[in-house]
């Protein structure tokens, strides 16, 4: 099963209701998938800046880690806390300082990084996920989310999606992949780290992997119909929008919707229903093996 | 007219109402309204009565039809109308994968396009697509006919058995056991009753079709026996 859902607003006057469209997106996909969800918003850019997002134990002391790091870099580091997850604000340059520093704490892992994307999953129903987070009050141009039902590894934190790709990328899935364990092997001798025994994980890692020998997201999706054994549509969520395939034979469902104020992916209808315009909405089946983008360029 | 508010009505309240339907009944037209892509609407229907849904509809919208005339005012999700028996859906929009599988009679119409592996496994049931249908479609067809007026995907009719297949439009490719057949004179009157009956009156010319039906080299019946069964 699983759910993902994803909404790309055209309308900025919208952003500032991004969350709360997305939650109601996201909550009536909890029977699709009640193990565990995630989210990715792209929010405000900070000039100069990149963002953070860690998953923190419940022992750690974030305000000293926070303290350590700001030291280090010289500045005061903004962060805001949401649950289990700090979003911490850095300058660009101090990346690969604050990484060697964060990765010296196990209780501590970055989950995402990029200008303007944020990160936030955890195992539980959707709902109470969405709320603990605080989703309905987020702010952003756009945005990805996954209810899962776990099939191939186990219900954890590390299993929830949407899994990172790269600086403002990120992917969930909904299928199941076949020959993830093959494709993951390959991906670690060129260099890769996988974090779980997922096959979605190694979707990522696979776009991930494209895009840094050169090769376009849209590329990289076409790349992955050849490469990628199994059932799968993937939304993928990047700096300026997102983009969405399936693969060719298309078992796994999905729909989308547009209007002129924001485009719209649900694993069913019923996660658009409550968008504003839905009633004159035009909606359609996405094609099998297709890649299908929306750009906010 | 009877008008049910799916916003205040559970789906099996107004299923079980509808089940509740003697073949004599008065009420015989339902309007029901604020589907919002819920799935299961209208199932298991035995009575003639016109059932309309109002929007969008999710999975298995009016399965198990009997007798009874469901139109729905919008998309459907997978599986409308999936194992007919008798009656007619009717989608003014488009359907999703699997619409009318293993449809055992009746009439389904497909305003817009049908997705992948429409008609799958299909055992008597006549469905008419006006815009275009997926890959697989009519995969494993037994019996009944298909009708595309548009263009169908990859695949067509593969491993079909005994169903026909009329397009208008250009196939991708055809499946197993599929081939391209002669439109004989009795061919040309069943589509056209077949479109007269989904309402296209008219306006697609029969010459413009072709026709596909099984090669009959992969299943072991053998047409001669027929008679025998």
């Amino acid at each position: 099963m699983c759910g993902i859902v994803g909404l790309f607003l055209k309308d900025i006057r919208l952003e500032p209701e991004l969350g709360s469209m997305m939650s109601s997106m996201l909550v009536t996909m909890c029977d699709r998938g009640p193990d565990s969800a995630g989210f990715a918003v792209y929010g405000a850019e900070t000039a100069g800046k990149i963002k953070l997002t860690l998953r923190v134990s419940p022992n750690v002391d974030v305000e000293s880690l926070v303290r350590r790091l700001s030291t280090l870099a010289g500045t005061s580091l903004e962060f805001v806390n949401r649950d289990t997850h700090t979003v911490l604000t850095i300058p660009a340059e101090f990346e690969a300082a604050a990484r060697l520093e964060i990765a010296k704490d196990s209780a501590v892992s970055i989950i995402g990084s990029g200008r303007r994307m944020e990160i936030f999953k955890e195992v539980g129903r959707p709902d109470h996920v969405a709320r603990r987070f605080g989703l309905d009050a987020m702010t952003g141009t756009h945005g990805i989310a996954h209810t899962r039902m776990a099939t191939e590894s186990a219900v954890t934190t590390n299993g929830a999606h949407p899994f990172t790709t790269g600086p403002d990328q990120c992917l969930v899935h909904n299928g199941s992949l076949s020959n993830h364990n093959a494709v993951r092997r390959e991906l670690i001798r060129d260099g890769l780290k996988f974090e779980t025994e997922n096959d979605s994980e190694v979707a990522a890692g696979f776009m991930t992997w494209k895009m840094r020998k050169g090769a376009s997201l849209e590329q990289a999706m076409d790349a992955s119909l050849s490469a990628l054994d199994g059932f799968y549509t993937f939304v993928i969520g990047t700096e300026t929008g997102f983009g969405v395939i399936r693969d060719p034979i298309a078992c796994k469902p999905a729909v989308m919707a547009e209007t002129e104020r924001w485009v719209a992916f649900g694993t069913e209808y019923r996660a658009l229903v409550d968008l504003p315009g839905i009633g004159t909405a035009k909606v359609w089946e996405p094609e099998p093996a297709k890649a299908y983008f929306w750009d906010r360029h | 007219m009877a008008t049910i508010d799916l916003a205040h009505m559970p789906i099996r309240e107004l299923n079980a109402a509808l089940h509740k339907l003697r073949p004599n009944t008065n009420e015989t037209h339902w309007r029901v309204l604020n589907p919002r892509g819920q799935h299961s609407i209208a199932v298991g229907l035995d009575a003639p009565v016109l059932v309309e849904v109002a929007g969008h509809v999710g999975y298995y919208c009016a399965g198990m039809n009997k007798q009874a005339r469901v139109m729905i005012q919008g998309n459907a999700g997978q599986g409308v109308a999936e194992n007919m028996m008798s009656g007619i859906v009717h989608v003014t929009g488009d359907a999703s994968q699997a619409a009318g599988a293993s449809g055992c009679g009746g009439l389904l119409v497909i305003d817009g396009n049908a997705s992948a592996r429409c008609g799958i496994s299909m055992k008597g049931i006549n469905i008419v697509v006006k815009g275009s249908v997926g890959h697989l479609s009519a995969f494993m067809a037994q019996t009944g006919n298909l009708v595309v007026l548009g263009d169908a995907g990859d695949t067509l009719g593969d491993s079909i058995y005994e169903a026909r297949l009329y397009v208008r439009g250009k196939v991708k490719s055809l499946g197993a056991d599929c081939v391209e057949k002669p439109m004989m004179d009795q061919h040309k009157a069943e589509l056209k009753r077949l479109l007269d009956s989904a309402g296209v009156n008219g306006s697609a010319d029969i010459g413009e079709f072709r026709r596909y039906g099984s090669a009959r080299r992969l299943y072991h019946f053998h047409i001669d026996n027929i008679g025998s069964y």
